[in-house]
């Protein structure tokens, strides 16, 4: 068995409750860093700990928050980012659900640090009964003295509230996120300033994801080295992995960083091999915005050497060769997908979810869907290849927000690595035999 | 659909919205629109009509365009009317892989509409909707906040058949029942 | 004082300064075009994209180039910071990238269009753009909306630069439109059919970019360039009362706000000045604006007048700029 650290209990009958969890240990890292620590002392402990920021961007969380201004008189807040939407990524949902607590005690502690007396919890609308969950959870936590006025006697205060968003994938962008917060369409702000000098309501402010914050929790335990013990090189801790499509075992892991990718899909203590005994083709390894990588690709880097499940072996090749951990949305494929069609589904999902606040993404992200669809209809030419090649390019680095390059890699890397079958579909439509079918379940969407 | 009341919320939703305000900083009460316009929909008919948006302004103190501003943005807003259950079939990548296209075709064969369209009697919508954070379960489908996960036929016949049973309207806000993974 | 260098002209700009403004100090050789930041509008810019730069030297304290292109009207200046504008093949590649974005759903109706003549995205497309078009899909449609007897709303040919929306948000009260929808389905609206009428609600003409939102009272009555501008004045309890007029023969056909050379107005106008008064005894004539822009409206129009301080309308008459010719049409 691998190492667990944030789900070491998820099985424990009852750990959605706050009796059984405060008796597997809850609650402890906020005894502990109230009682015998400043808020600077747990900011290091995080900073030693090398804990990188869990939503995808893999930011170090200590660095993050050592940048939170703190003028006098001006409040600072937490914000959880529970939005998580990125394709192909749970393992957020199932925490919450599972370990409601964990996020709960990591909030506190967190905020501690911080120096926020408020915070909150942003989880997308459609977590709308986790949101229920999580609500429970922090009633028994106000009842049982973690949250509200002066806790433990520390003189410290918090309150901690759930905001629910309500359907935009563009939330999980955190300035979006604070937008949303604010009541506002899920536009993201232009940087600077960033969150951390101007915020929820123009106040320092610190968004991370849930798994990040749930990290915090062990981190206070054991330590921060403890945990920067655990892992691989600057990959340290564990990372929970959503495994998903052609596996036998689709699911969120816990797994320490540093394994192999090989390991991951084919052992029974992961995601068990590919279904139905099928060949693996191509993994998206750290949710759809990651480059796809080939077979070949995703079990070893360009040189030779077995990819491991780290950010910094899968990013080995950069994205010639390599791809992203992300958020650890890892999808499989069998060597039955059509690449071309699901990048048409990739392209559709960021057409849609696009806010529209500037050009390149608004546009672009429509063109892009409409040149794969005709590909898909049998109506594409080879130059039609190449003009998507150049949409995502004109898109690439141009965009308010990262939802530009989210949009553009997909397809970048899709006719990077699987060129050829695009051109089949464009020299020979008539071998797309069930696109009619297709087309006829998903109709193109013209705005 | 035909449903026509008063538009104001009753007395219980109304305390609730004032703790929902108070969630946020003083003079900040337009960061509560998201959540009451959860409620207005549940409340009124499972939709968001003109009248709704301006009584959520109004209690906001906020102008209507910010509240259709932000209504027609977010995806889980009705801005038209719908069936009594709308059915949420996620259609994005792993539940695709897994077959996410059958199960929209079979519902929408069931149910004699198209994706986006309500049957006759008003009982249910179908709407695609972007991944739900429900790929290792999938194929999956949400009716009020309620997740079906593993979709088959067999499966979606059998929730069906359940949901025909019961004529209450249904929202995000109904209790579910959360599947053992 | 921060320095800064765009294009290898050094300038030295007060703090806060952002690099299009300290650009366009310059002048218009290093000056980034730009379509939805503008000047007198808080919070505008950073949406269209057209202005991007590359920053390939951040400051003197931290010399590192910037990792991607930025947007130099919300990007602020840093002591020692190195830009490059037209002197940079990524940005010139990535500004005609955004020029093709903005015209695959934009409806090329200039031929009919009220705003050909003095449209920025025309002026854009010319300067930055490709020759060729790549897209064959059909263009986007919208459900037509009227917004009221005095301003003209052509979604099609809008490309939401948001200032109008600023423009009722700032100086207006009770903004009635905005952006409702989301991404490529976004649209200026006011969502359910309302008038858009205010004191100073006619100022959304001025400000957009394109021929998005135009005046009524002006609608197919001449081609810009047909058209002969005067600045004018005149005592109003709203706003300055300092106007353009644009004449064909003695009759004004339009009034709009008087335009810097970056097509910004200066001040902001209300709807009295703007659709009520069109005659010439409303108004002090200061004399013919100049336009600053390469644009037919200002070709050889003054050469070689000497600007009065303040004009009558027997003065106007005489000038040779305003007789009419036989046509009915203005003379040049």
């Amino acid at each position: 068995m691998g190492k667990k650290i944030l789900l070491k209990h998820d099985h424990v009958s009852g750990i959605q409750g706050y009796e059984v969890y405060r008796k597997m240990g809850g609650y402890t890292s906020v005894e502990r860093a109230l009682k015998n620590m400043t808020p600077n002392e747990v900011t290091e402990e995080v900073k030693k700990s090398g804990l990188r920021g869990r939503g995808g961007a893999g930011f170090p969380t200590g660095l993050k928050w050592s940048f939170m201004a703190k003028p006098k008189g001006v409040k600072r807040y937490l914000v959880c980012n529970a939005d998580e939407s990125e394709p192909g990524t749970f393992k957020d949902r199932y925490l919450m659900s599972r370990i409601p607590h964990l996020l709960i005690e990591g909030m506190i502690a967190s905020s501690y640090a911080l120096g926020a007396n408020t915070a909150y919890i942003y989880i997308r609308g459609e977590f709308f009964y986790i949101a229920r969950i999580l609500e429970n959870a922090i009633n028994e936590a106000y009842a049982n003295g973690w949250l509200g006025k002066n806790i433990l006697d520390s003189n410290y205060s918090l309150d901690l509230f759930v905001h629910t968003g309500a359907g935009a994938y563009i939330c999980g962008e955190e300035t979006a996120l604070l937008e949303s917060l604010e009541g506002k369409r899920g536009n993201p702000r232009i940087k600077p300033p960033f969150p951390a000098v101007k915020g929820a309501w123009d106040c320092p402010t610190v968004v991370n994801n849930v798994e990040t914050i749930a990290a915090v929790v062990p981190i206070i335990n054991d330590g921060g080295e403890a945990y920067s013990k655990v892992g691989i090189g600057k990959s340290t801790g564990t990372k929970l992995i959503s495994a998903s499509g052609h596996i036998n075992k689709p699911g969120v892991y816990e797994i320490e960083m540093g394994i192999t990718v090989e390991d991951f899909i084919y052992s029974d203590e992961y995601c068990g091999g590919i279904l139905n005994g099928k060949k693996l083709k191509a993994v998206v390894a750290g949710g759809s915005s990651v480059p796809i990588l080939p077979a070949d690709l995703i079990l070893k880097t360009a040189n030779g050497k077995p990819r491991l499940m780290s950010y910094e072996s899968l990013a080995d090749g950069g994205f010639t060769t390599g791809t992203m951990l992300g958020s650890g949305g890892f999808i499989v494929m069998d060597e039955t997908t059509s690449i071309v069609k699901n990048l048409w589904n990739f392209t559709r999902f960021y057409h849609h979810e696009s806010c529209g606040q500037c050009s390149p993404c608004r546009e672009g992200t429509a063109w892009m869907e409409k040149v794969l669809h005709k590909i898909l209809d049998g109506q594409g030419s080879l130059t039609d290849i190449d003009l998507l090649w150049e949409i995502q390019r004109k898109i690439e680095g141009n965009t308010i927000c990262p939802l530009g390059e989210a949009a553009a890699w997909p397809v970048a890397s899709a006719i990077r690595h699987f060129k050829s079958e695009f051109e089949e579909y464009v020299k020979n439509p008539s071998s797309i035999n069930d696109v009619k079918h297709y087309f006829e379940v998903n109709k193109l969407e013209m705005a | 659909m035909t449903e026509t009341k008063e538009i104001k919320f009753n007395e219980e939703t109304l305390e609730l919205v004032q703790r929902i305000i108070k969630r946020y900083p003083e003079g900040k009460q337009k960061s509560a629109l998201l959540p009451l316009l959860h409620l207005a929909q549940a409340e009124f008919d499972g939709w968001l009509s003109a009248p709704t948006m301006d009584y959520v302004a109004s209690l906001l103190n906020i102008l209507p365009i910010e509240v259709y501003e932000v209504a027609s943005f977010y995806s889980m807003y009705n801005l038209k009317p719908v069936g009594k259950c709308v059915i949420e079939v996620c259609r994005t990548s792993s539940c695709w892989l897994m077959g996410a296209e059958d199960i929209i075709k079979y519902l929408e064969n069931k149910l004699s509409i198209k994706a986006g369209e309500t049957t006759e009697d008003g009982m249910f919508s179908i709407k695609t909707v972007e991944c739900l954070g429900s790929c290792g379960t999938a194929p999956m489908m949400m009716c009020g906040s309620q997740f079906h996960e593993k979709l088959s036929f067999e499966k979606v016949d059998n929730i069906l058949d359940k949901l025909k049973s019961d004529d209450k309207r249904k929202t995000y806000f109904d209790a579910v029942v959360v599947e053992d993974y | 004082m921060p320095k800064v260098t765009i294009d290898g002209k050094t300038i030295e700009v007060a703090d806060g300064t952002t690099i299009l403004q300290a650009a366009r100090m310059l002048g218009k050789e290093v000056a980034p075009p730009a379509m939805c930041f503008y000047t007198n509008l808080k919070t505008s810019g950073g949406y269209c994209r057209t202005c991007l730069v590359k920053v390939s030297k951040g400051s003197d304290k931290d010399p590192r180039p910037m990792p991607k292109l930025v947007a130099s009207c919300r990007t602020p200046i840093m002591d020692g910071m190195e830009v490059q504008n037209n002197t940079s093949p990524e940005v010139i590649d990535a500004r005609k990238g955004v020029v093709e974005f903005l015209l695959i759903n934009h409806p090329l109706d200039c031929p009919v269009c009220d705003q050909a003549g003095e449209c920025h995205l025309q002026d854009l497309s010319y300067e930055n753009g490709s020759a060729k078009t790549r897209t064959e899909f059909e263009r986007r449609t919208f459900n037509k909306i009227e917004i009221g007897n005095k301003i003209q709303l052509h979604m099609t040919r809008c490309i939401l630069c948001y200032r109008c929306v600023k423009v009722a948000e700032q100086i207006t009260d009770g903004r009635v439109h905005g952006v409702i929808n989301r991404g490529d389905h976004s649209e200026i609206s006011t969502y359910i059919e309302e008038v858009i009428d205010n004191d100073f609600s006619g100022n959304v003409i001025d400000v957009c970019p394109v021929g998005a939102l135009t005046d009524k009272t002006f609608r197919f009555k001449s081609r810009v360039w047909f058209t002969k501008p005067m600045s004018a004045h005149r005592t109003c309890d709203k706003c300055s009362g300092k106007v353009t007029l644009w004449y064909q023969g003695d009759e004004v056909l339009r009034t709009t706000g008087r335009k810097d050379q970056w097509g910004e107005v200066e001040e902001f106008i209300c709807n009295t000045c703007r659709f009520d008064k069109k005659l010439t005894s409303d108004w002090t004539i200061e004399g013919p604006t100049i336009v600053d822009k390469h644009s037919v409206i200002s070709a050889n129009h003054y050469e070689g007048m000497i600007i009065p301080n303040e004009l009558t309308l027997n003065d106007i008459k005489k000038l040779p700029l305003l007789e009419k010719n036989t046509d009915g049409n203005t003379e040049f």
